[in-house]
């Protein structure tokens, strides 16, 4: 009994980690522009697919992680300045069409250059699992949880300890007074694009070795990662944390005792469920409009 | 001359707001841009800054071109602004407000003009880690003052300090201005408390939707009719 709830518990926790990463990238970006990245989820396949690539052309594994997320903070940086600084006047929504438009040219672009395959990874440290209470976690599960949490602490330090960190929460709140203070706007939003994008693709490599990838492994994550963003209130970085978790979980433990066939929709009633009965989400702010 | 603007026009869209602005601070000077609510005040002190378009008309700041000038360039070159409404960020406390005024000097120790505003706006330091949003409009006022101060300005544009104060505190602000303007500080007092503005200005200018009528030493433009019977209610 103990067994089987744990080791959906660590199933559950692994992917909520993942999902965790990419909550954070939409709040990231969400936080900087109020535009809602639907092109998050490229950065998690360009991540994996890219790291595949790389290695297969003789790079040793950890520098083409290292070229991966690379590579994918360089199209961050090219999604910001050619699509969304391009139409700043733009409004919010548009912006957000933008970037569905430019997840399905990522995707295009990553079918050519890559190609239509599922592809893996080697698990970090080998695949001898770890018997906890009757339960087993993977290594690469550990692999998962420890990168996540340590990313995560690494963000929190950089938000609330350096200067720079705070002037992306400036700006956030308040760009034209962030401009005044002498500010780059623009510099600001190009860092939040890069930044989203890299940890996209470090959670895309992350999963790889679990559950493999191929140029479509974006859209699904993306999703989680927006459901995960939501449920925790969108722009809160804990928020994006905890919906992740507990989307993870709840998945895992629905897929486990229920069936494995309802994995996903568990996860689309949970974000209907918060965007009727709690659209701010958990720890978002509530909404009010200045008049 | 440290601050001469000639034939500024700036505007939204197709609506002309500023139609060819020329005026002067010198170095030392405080100077009062009075008008009524609209007249283009703002979007004057916006343009000053940066964050406002030029359509036509060039702005020189200590003998340098800075018409097309970025904002944060122009922080750099000692142009800071208290805008409009204080515009606080909210959710940062009051010392990371203060900090992130010297945004372009960082990499340099704050602490010494932290306890410098902290000397100046003494309820500041009081304050130092509650949220800013928290504060009330006048010590709001005083945390935007000092976020722009944190900047070693030379010209300091202050967006209608006034508005939305107390008596009491406005003349606390008021008194707060002048002495930053003793210390060397070259002030632009945008206000629509005209009165106030002109007694403490050397010169001042009277902008009527979108161009300047009068200009003037402060105390002449406190005595002229036009400037009593419209701003004053004299």
């Amino acid at each position: 009994m103990l067994g089987e709830f744990l080791q959906y518990l660590f199933s559950g926790l692994t992917s909520g980690a993942i999902y965790a990463l990419v909550g954070l990238g939409f709040a990231l970006i969400y936080n900087a522009s109020h535009v809602i990245n639907f092109a998050q989820g490229e950065f998690v396949m360009l991540g994996g697919m890219g790291t595949v690539f790389i290695a297969a052309a003789g790079v040793p594994l950890p520098l083409a992680g290292l070229l991966a997320v690379l590579l994918a903070t360089v199209v961050g940086f090219a999604l910001e300045k050619l699509a969304v600084e391009q139409t700043r006047n733009a409004s919010v929504v548009t912006l957000i069409i933008i970037t569905i438009g430019a997840s399905i040219f990522v995707r295009g672009g990553a079918q050519v250059a890559f190609d239509k395959q599922f592809h893996t990874l080697p698990s970090f440290s080998g695949d001898t699992p770890i018997n906890i209470l009757g339960a087993t976690i993977t290594p690469q599960s550990l692999w998962v949880l420890g990168i996540t949490v340590v990313i995560v602490l690494l963000l929190q330090y950089f938000f609330t300890r350096t200067l720079l960190g705070k002037a992306i929460l400036a700006t956030s709140h308040n760009p034209m007074a962030a401009r005044l203070v002498g500010i780059n706007v623009n510099a600001i939003l190009l860092m939040s694009f890069g930044l989203s994008a890299a940890l996209g693709a470090v959670a895309g490599i992350l999963i790889t070795p679990i559950t493999s990838t191929n140029y479509e492994v974006g859209i699904m994550l993306g999703l989680k990662g927006f459901c995960a963003a939501i449920l925790g209130g969108l722009g809160s970085g804990f928020g994006a944390i905890a919906g992740g978790v507990i989307l993870g979980v709840a998945e895992a433990l629905g897929a486990g005792y229920i069936s494995s066939e309802y994995k996903d929709v568990i996860a689309f009633v949970i974000i209907l469920a918060a965007l009727f009965f709690m659209p701010s989400g958990l720890f978002g702010k509530r909404g009010t409009d200045r008049v | 001359m440290l601050l001469d603007v000639k034939g500024l026009k700036s505007g939204y869209g197709r609506i002309e707001a500023l139609h060819g602005i020329d005026l002067s601070v010198n170095k030392g000077e405080l100077v009062a841009l009075v008008g009524a609510n609209g007249a283009g005040k703002t979007t004057f002190l916006r343009a000053l800054s940066g964050v406002q378009g030029v359509t036509a008309g060039t702005i020189r700041y200590a003998g340098e071109d800075i018409t097309r000038a970025s904002p944060q360039k122009r922080v750099t070159l000692g142009i800071s602004q208290v805008p409009e409404g204080r515009q606080v960020f909210g959710p940062l406390t009051v010392e990371d407000n203060l900090r992130l005024g010297a945004f372009k000097r960082r990499g340099e120790d704050p602490a010494a003009d932290l306890e410098r505003m902290y000397g100046l706006f003494p309820i500041l330091k009081k304050k130092r880690l509650d949220a800013a949003g928290t504060l009330s409009g006048g010590q709001q006022q005083m945390l935007a003052m000092g976020r722009a101060l944190m900047a070693h300005p030379d010209l300091l544009l202050l967006d209608e300090p006034s508005m939305g104060l107390s008596p009491l505190l406005v003349g606390e602000i008021f008194n707060i201005v002048q002495m930053l303007k003793e210390q060397g500080v070259t002030i632009l007092l945008v206000e629509q408390n005209a009165y106030a503005a002109l007694a403490i200005a050397d010169r001042g200018y009277v902008l009527e939707t979108g161009t300047i009528t009068l200009t003037g030493a402060g105390t002449d433009l406190l005595a002229n009719d036009q400037v009593r019977a419209a701003y004053l209610g004299m």
